[in-house]
């Protein structure tokens, strides 16, 4: 082994900004995605099927689907994050790559919600996109697709986040599902009561700008809060490792 | 720099309710290797983490340059590089991208650098391979080779011969070796018989520890 492509020895006074090591560990994350296709249609097939199989267990008729169809699709959603979230640090925590993030000597926060976003790009995000087509087969109108819409498109990130602290608290325990559904869950409802309460609002004909501002201060607090909660769940998962 | 870079004082660490090691003092210097010994359970992952800050458990106190680590953590991360006994590699990428995500966070290099320390390493042809498909030596070679272009003045290395066939120990030895002559500090953990001139012994196990 030959070294010369080292440079003298200093202490290193200035490293790597924040931003591009926030880039880095994104795009390494879509990357590893990528190459595992299928456990990123899990939660995606999740969501199809039980919004699929509500018409067929409960009621095929119109004026129910209608009533509970926004009700299903955020409950699919939420269902569905909260079962991609014990991957978000479990395999980095097995191979040792986690460590090396803790490691890093940019702000351990300011990782963790790289992580967090391409979490909710993989698993959010594609959620939101197939929820106009899943709406029409549940006889949403139109403006309630829309609205639909946008409070995933809202809520979803702040499922990722307040998971990412789940999933970090629940790290060093063998089997955490089920303590991580407990745990999250109570945080979840919230979102999830705005979430479908904007759309029968919506659906009623009344205002729904009010619902959106809250919803929108859920997202700017678990945006603020999160990370830092996260950051400090790793550290203590991994001090125990 | 012939001031001790990092500096334990009183270091008591229990685990498990055992105390694994009490007022445990050393200095790493620059231009040494140390090694930590003991038995199997004594601690000395255990003291590694703590050098390199994953484990918060313990008490006493950590100097990084004279001063406490605790109120420049930046620095002594930005500083100091840590290869655990869980490699730090993704199955799923090549050698070339994990050692490019390794170092984005610390100091990019370009790719023909990252693949001549691959090819430092042994690993070269392995290059574009998923690292799933490589035996459990090779990943660790994949990991060993950031040490070839790693410019952190501390290195904290865990059992860093394992899986490792004789001439890459040897490799690394040598490695270690001229890492000191330059001027850094080597830190390892191993059961392997390292003797390398000059080196530092830090002797855990039986529930007392003393420095050599």
């Amino acid at each position: 082994m030959n070294a010369d492509c080292r440079p003298t020895l200093t202490l290193r006074q200035d490293s790597v900004g924040a931003l591009a090591a926030m880039q880095a560990v994104f795009t390494r994350d879509m990357k590893v995605a990528f190459r595992q296709r299928q456990d990123l249609l899990n939660p995606l097939l999740f969501f199809v099927m039980v919004v699929t199989l509500f018409p067929l267990g409960v009621s095929p008729e119109v004026s129910f689907l209608r009533e509970a169809g926004a009700g299903i699709l955020w409950v699919a959603a939420l269902l569905s994050v909260l079962l991609s979230l014990d991957h978000l640090f479990r395999h980095d925590f097995d191979d040792g790559t986690l460590e090396q993030l803790v490691l890093q000597p940019q702000p351990l926060f300011l990782l963790v919600l790289a992580k967090t976003a391409a979490h909710w790009v993989l698993t959010g995000l594609p959620l939101v996109v197939l929820t106009p087509v899943l709406g029409v087969m549940v006889h949403l109108d139109g403006n309630s697709i829309g609205v639909l819409c946008l409070t995933l498109l809202i809520g979803t990130p702040v499922l990722s986040l307040i998971g990412s602290i789940g999933a970090a608290l629940t790290l060093g325990l063998r089997s955490a599902g089920v303590l991580l559904s407990l745990l999250i869950i109570p945080l979840y409802i919230p979102v999830l009561i705005f979430g479908t309460g904007t759309v029968a609002s919506a659906a009623e004909g009344a205002p729904v700008g009010a619902y959106l501002a809250l919803m929108g201060a859920f997202l700017v607090l678990a945006l603020t809060l999160a990370p830092f909660a996260s950051a400090a769940a790793l550290r203590i998962s991994l001090s125990n490792g | 720099m012939s001031e001790p870079l990092l500096q334990a004082v009183d270091l008591q660490c229990e685990r498990d309710e055992r105390i694994l090691f009490r007022d445990l003092s050393f200095s790493i210097l620059p231009g040494t290797v140390t090694r930590v010994e003991g038995p199997n359970g004594s601690g000395k992952t255990t003291l590694l983490r703590m050098l390199a800050g994953l484990n918060d458990a313990w008490s006493g106190n950590l100097l990084w340059c004279g001063k406490p680590r605790s109120g420049q953590r930046e620095e002594f991360l930005r500083n100091t590089l840590y290869l655990g006994h869980r490699p730090g590699i993704k199955p799923l990428l090549t050698p070339l991208e994990n050692l490019r995500a390794l170092t984005a966070g610390r100091r990019p290099l370009p790719d023909p650098l990252l693949r001549q320390a691959l090819d430092g390493t042994g690993l070269n042809g392995f290059q574009d391979v998923p690292c799933r498909n490589l035996s459990a030596g090779q990943q660790r070679r994949v990991a060993l080779a950031r040490l070839l272009i790693a410019d952190e003045p501390l290195w904290l290395l865990d059992e860093v011969f394992t899986a490792i066939d004789a001439s890459g120990v040897t490799a690394i030895e040598d490695l270690l070796q001229q890492r000191a002559a330059e001027g850094g500090a080597v830190v390892v953990t191993t059961h392997h018989d390292l003797g390398l001139p000059g080196m530092q012994r830090i002797v855990l196990g039986g529930g007392a520890a003393n420095e050599c």
